[in-house]
C-alpha cells in the first residue's frame, strides 16, 4: 500500500504543477492577445483606447514624412485612415502604396506604433493588410457609391497583390 | 531531358515505394523471409532514384534551365554558383525534394548501420519509412512537381528571394530537414515495434542513438536559424516566436522529451509506451511544421506562394499518418506492459519531470501558434500572439526544469535518498548561488530575470560538475587499488560525457540569454560624415558611405569607427544593396563579434543629404546563445558514439545490464 499511496502522491503532484503551469499559460496568453483592427474599424471608434492592438492597410501615397528620427505615415484600407507615428528604422520593405501593420496604441487619434511589419517579400501582402482592403472593399460596394470612389491606382495595387 | 530525367525518376520511385512500404511488412507478418529482404535493397534503389531527381535539379539551376518554372522563379544567370546550387531548395518544390532526399537517406542509413537488428523489426521500419516516402512523393508529383515546363522559355530569372542569398541558405535548412525527418526513424520504430509487439529495452537501445542524432542535427538546424535571422533580417533578436520558428521548436522540444525517456526506456524498460506516443508525437509535430509552414496559412520568410490545395494535401497527410500511428497504439500499448518499479525519489521521476515540463512547454507553444490560426479559420477575428505571452509561459517552466536538470543526473535510478542526494549538491547548491549574486552584482544590473537566469546557468554548470566529481573522486578505501582519477576521466562512458556536454550547452545558452536580455542596448541616431555616438562606452563614429556593387547587386557601404577608452576597436562596414532582378532594398548588418559580445550597425535610410538613420546595437555573450546550441548537438553526436551502441555480435553491454531482466546481448 505504501508504494501505491507514492505513486499517488506522486501523480497528484504531477496533476498539480500543470495545472498551476496551464493556468499560468491561460493568464498570460489572456493578458497577451493582440486584436487586429481595420482603419475603418478605428474611424468607427470600434478599437480599444487604452490597449495595444495592430492596424493594417496600405501606407498612403505620398504620406510619409520624416522628421530626424520620427516618422509620419497614413494606413489607408481605401475607406477610411489612420495616421501613424513610429520612431526609429522602418522595415526594409516598408513603402509607399505597399501593405504595412503597425502594433502599438492609440493616442488622441493618432496610432503610435512601437512595431511596424512590412514583411519579407516584394509579392507579399501582410494577410490583415489585404483582408482589412478586401473588406474595406465590400462594405463599400453595399453602401452603393454612396462614399468616394477608391483611389484607383491604390485599389488596383491591392488587387494585385494579395496572395 | 535533365528536369524529365529527373521526373520519371520520382515516379520510378513512387513504384519502389509501393514495393517497400507493402512486401516487407507482408513478409513479417507471414514470417516469409524473401519478402523481408527485399526491404534492404528496395531502400537502397530509393534512395538511387531519389539522389538522380535532386542532382537533376541541381544540374538544371546549375545550367540556368529557365525552360523550367522553378529554375526560372527562383533564380538568375547572374546568381553566384553556390547560390543557384542553394536556390535548389529556395522554393516549396525544391524544398520537398531535399524532403525526400533527407527521408531516402534516413532509410538508407537505418538499412545499412542496423546491422543487428532482428531481421523482421528491419523490414518493418524500413517499410514504415517507405510508406512515408511514398506520402512526400504523392506529394511532390501531385502538387508540387520542381519540374514542370513554362513556355515561352523566359530569357532570364526571377533571381532568388535576396534575403535568401546567404551562406545560411546553404546550411539552414538540410540541417533542420536532417533533424525533422530524422524523428520519422523513431517514428518508423515505434510504428513497427507496435505492430511486431516487441518493445523491449532492446528496442530502446536501437532507437535511442537514431534519435539522438535526429536531435542534434534539429538543434543545429534551429540554432542556425536563429544566427542566420539575428544576421540578415535585422530584427537584432536571436528568437521571435514566430509562428515558423514555433513550428520547428515544439518538434525538438518533443524530441527533447523523447531521448530523455529512451533513457528510461533502455536503461530500466519503463515508460515504453510513453515513449512510443513522444516518438509519434515528434514526428508528427514535423508534419504539422511542415503544414503550417507551406499551405501558406503562416506568411514569413519560409512561405512561397500558398496554394490552399498543398494545404489540403498535407493535411490529409497528416491526418492519415498521425491516425493510424494513434490508432496503431490505442490498439496495441495495452499489450507494451509496465516496466520496473522505482520509488517517488529516483532518476526515474526526475526524467518524468522532465517529460511533463517538456510536454506542457510543448503544449503552450502549441496553444500560441495555433489558437490565432483556428481564430482567423473560424472567422472570429484576427489576433496575434506576441513574444511577452511565450515568455510570460516558458520562462517559469524553463526554470523548473533547469533546477532538476540538475538534480536528474546525479540521482539514482529506482531509489536514492533526500541526505545523500543533497549532500552530492550541496557544494553546486552554494556555488550557483554566491557565482550568479556575484556577476549580478559585477554586471551592474540586478533585476529578478537576470538572477534567475544566471542562478539557472550557474546550477546547471556546477551540478555538472558536482556529477563528474562524483564519477572519478576517490573511493574511501580503495586508496592505491584504483586507477588514478585522469584514467577514470578517460573511461567515463561517451554517453555520460555526452550528456553533461549538452547540459553544459544548455547552461550556456541560459547564460547568453540571460546577458543580452538584461544588458542589451540599442540606439537609433541619425547619423553624418564625422558625427559620433557613444552608446555603452563605446564610442562610434561615422565617416561616410561609398559605392560598393556586388555580382548582382548594387550598395552603398557605410564605414564607422569604433574606439573605446581611446583604443580602436573595430571598423565597421554596414551595407545598404538594392538586387537588381527584384528591386529590394536590403539592409546588410556591419556585425563585429567577440566572446563578450557583439556590436550590431545597421544602416536605415537617408535623412537628408549625406545623413544616415543609424541603427546601433551593443549585444553582450550573444554568441553564447548558439554557441551553447552547438555544445548541446555536440553532445548528442558524441552519445551515440558510446561503445554500447556499437556493440558487436556477442558483446554485452557495459553498464545497466542488470536492470533489464530478459534482453539479451545486442544481436
Amino acid at each position: 500500500m505504501k508504494s501505491r499511496n507514492k505513486k499517488l502522491a506522486l501523480l497528484g503532484g504531477v496533476l498539480c504543477a500543470s495545472g498551476i503551469a496551464v493556468a499560468l499559460a491561460l493568464n498570460a496568453f489572456q493578458s497577451n492577445m493582440v486584436f487586429f483592427y481595420t482603419p475603418t474599424q478605428v474611424a468607427a471608434k470600434e478599437a480599444p483606447s487604452n490597449r495595444t492592438f495592430r492596424v493594417g492597410g496600405l501606407v498612403q501615397e505620398g504620406t510619409v514624412r520624416r522628421q530626424g528620427l520620427d516618422v509620419h505615415f497614413v494606413v489607408t484600407d481605401t475607406a477610411q485612415t489612420v495616421p501613424v507615428t513610429y520612431t526609429g528604422m522602418l522595415p526594409d520593405l516598408f513603402q509607399e502604396g505597399k501593405g504595412v501593420v503597425a502594433q502599438g496604441q492609440l493616442n488622441g487619434g493618432v496610432f503610435v506604433a512601437r512595431e511596424v511589419l512590412a514583411k519579407h517579400d516584394e509579392n507579399y501582402m501582410p494577410p490583415e493588410a489585404a483582408d482589412a482592403i478586401e473588406r474595406a472593399r465590400k462594405g463599400q460596394s453595399r453602401l452603393e457609391a454612396s462614399q468616394a470612389a477608391p483611389d484607383a491606382a491604390v485599389t488596383s495595387a491591392a488587387a494585385g497583390k494579395q496572395p | 531531358m535533365i528536369p524529365e530525367l529527373g521526373h520519371f525518376a520520382l515516379w520510378l520511385a513512387v513504384g519502389v515505394t509501393l514495393v517497400l512500404g507493402v512486401l516487407p511488412l507482408v513478409g513479417a507478418q507471414r514470417g516469409r523471409t524473401d519478402l523481408m529482404l527485399l526491404a534492404r535493397p528496395a531502400t537502397s534503389v530509393l534512395m538511387g532514384l531519389v539522389l538522380l531527381a535532386f542532382g537533376c535539379l541541381i544540374a538544371s539551376f546549375v545550367r540556368n534551365d529557365f525552360s523550367v518554372l522553378n529554375v526560372a522563379s527562383n533564380s538568375n544567370s547572374a546568381l553566384p554558383l553556390m547560390y543557384r546550387i542553394a536556390a535548389s531548395w529556395g522554393s516549396h518544390e525544391g524544398s520537398l525534394i531535399l524532403w525526400l532526399l533527407m527521408q531516402a537517406g534516413w532509410a538508407w542509413a537505418v538499412a545499412n548501420f542496423s546491422r543487428n537488428l532482428p531481421l523482421p523489426m528491419l523490414a518493418r521500419t524500413l517499410a514504415v519509412m517507405g510508406l512515408l516516402t511514398l506520402s512526400f512523393l504523392l506529394f511532390v508529383l501531385l502538387s508540387s512537381n520542381p519540374f514542370d515546363r513554362i513556355l515561352p522559355v523566359p530569357l532570364d530569372g526571377q533571381d532568388l528571394n535576396p534575403q535568401l542569398q546567404d551562406p545560411g541558405m546553404i546550411f539552414h535548412p538540410p540541417m533542420l530537414y536532417m533533424g525533422y525527418v530524422g524523428f520519422s526513424v523513431a517514428f518508423a520504430f515505434a510504428v513497427a515495434a507496435l505492430i511486431g509487439g516487441n518493445l523491449d529495452a532492446q528496442w530502446a537501445r536501437w532507437m535511442r542513438p537514431w534519435t539522438t542524432v535526429a536531435w542534434a542535427f534539429l538543434t543545429f538546424g534551429i540554432a542556425l536559424g536563429s544566427w542566420w535571422a539575428y544576421y540578415e533580417l535585422g530584427w537584432g533578436g536571436w528568437w521571435f516566436w514566430d509562428a515558423v520558428e514555433n513550428a520547428s521548436f515544439m518538434p525538438w522540444l518533443v524530441g527533447t522529451a523523447l531521448i530523455h525517456s529512451l533513457a528510461v526506456s533502455e536503461k530500466r524498460g519503463s515508460f515504453k509506451s510513453w515513449t512510443v506516443l513522444l516518438a509519434i508525437s515528434a514526428y508528427s509535430l514535423s508534419l504539422l511544421g511542415t503544414f503550417l509552414v507551406r499551405s501558406g496559412v503562416i506568411t514569413s520568410v519560409h512561405s512561397f506562394a500558398s496554394d490552399p490545395a498543398r494545404g489540403l494535401f498535407i493535411l490529409v497527410m497528416l491526418g492519415i499518418t498521425v491516425g493510424a500511428a494513434l490508432t496503431l497504439y490505442a490498439w496495441r500499448a495495452s499489450s507494451v506492459g509496465l516496466g520496473a518499479r522505482f520509488e517517488m525519489l529516483s532518476r526515474e521521476t526526475m526524467l518524468l519531470t522532465n517529460n511533463v515540463l517538456l510536454v506542457v512547454a510543448t503544449a503552450a507553444v502549441m496553444l500560441g501558434t495555433l489558437y490565432p490560426l483556428i481564430l482567423d479559420s473560424l472567422g472570429l477575428g484576427k489576433i496575434s500572439v506576441g513574444a511577452p505571452y511565450f515568455d510570460a509561459v516558458f520562462v517559469p517552466i524553463m526554470a523548473v526544469l533547469v533546477f532538476f536538470m540538475g538534480i536528474g543526473p546525479l540521482s539514482r535510478w529506482k531509489r536514492d535518498e533526500m541526505p545523500a542526494l543533497s549532500r552530492r549538491l550541496r557544494w553546486a547548491a552554494g556555488v550557483t548561488v554566491v557565482s550568479a549574486l556575484l556577476s549580478a552584482w559585477v554586471g551592474g544590473k540586478l533585476t529578478i530575470m537576470s538572477i534567475l537566469g544566471l542562478l539557472m546557468a550557474f546550477w546547471i554548470t556546477a551540478s555538472v560538475a558536482a556529477d563528474l566529481w562524483e564519477r572519478i573522486k576517490p573511493i574511501k578505501g580503495m586508496a592505491g587499488m584504483q586507477a588514478p582519477w585522469w584514467q577514470r576521466l578517460r573511461q567515463l562512458p561517451r554517453a555520460g560525457v555526452g550528456m553533461m556536454l549538452a547540459h553544459l550547452g544548455v547552461a550556456l545558452f541560459c547564460f547568453g540569454v540571460t546577458m543580452v536580455g538584461t544588458y542589451d542596448v540599442e540606439k537609433d541616431v541619425a547619423m553624418g560624415p564625422g558625427d559620433s555616438t557613444t552608446v555603452s562606452g563605446y564610442t562610434f563614429t561615422y565617416l561616410g558611405a561609398k559605392p560598393a556593387n556586388g555580382p548582382n547587386y548594387e550598395a552603398l557601404r557605410g564605414h564607422l569607427t569604433v574606439v573605446r577608452d581611446g583604443k580602436p576597436i573595430a571598423e565597421m562596414f554596414p551595407e545598404k544593396r538594392i538586387y537588381r532582378v527584384q528591386r529590394n532594398p536590403m539592409t546588410e548588418a556591419a556585425i563585429y563579434t567577440r566572446v563578450r559580445g557583439d556590436l550590431y550597425v545597421q544602416l536605415g535610410e537617408v535623412i537628408e543629404g549625406e545623413t544616415w538613420l543609424v541603427r546601433i546595437w551593443v549585444k553582450p555573450f550573444v554568441s553564447w546563445i548558439w554557441f551553447g546550441c552547438l555544445v548541446m548537438g555536440l553532445g548528442g553526436i558524441l552519445a551515440i558514439t558510446d561503445r554500447r551502441y556499437r556493440a558487436k555480435a556477442g558483446a554485452t553491454a557495459t553498464e545497466g545490464a542488470g536492470a533489464m531482466s530478459g534482453v539479451s546481448a545486442a544481436r
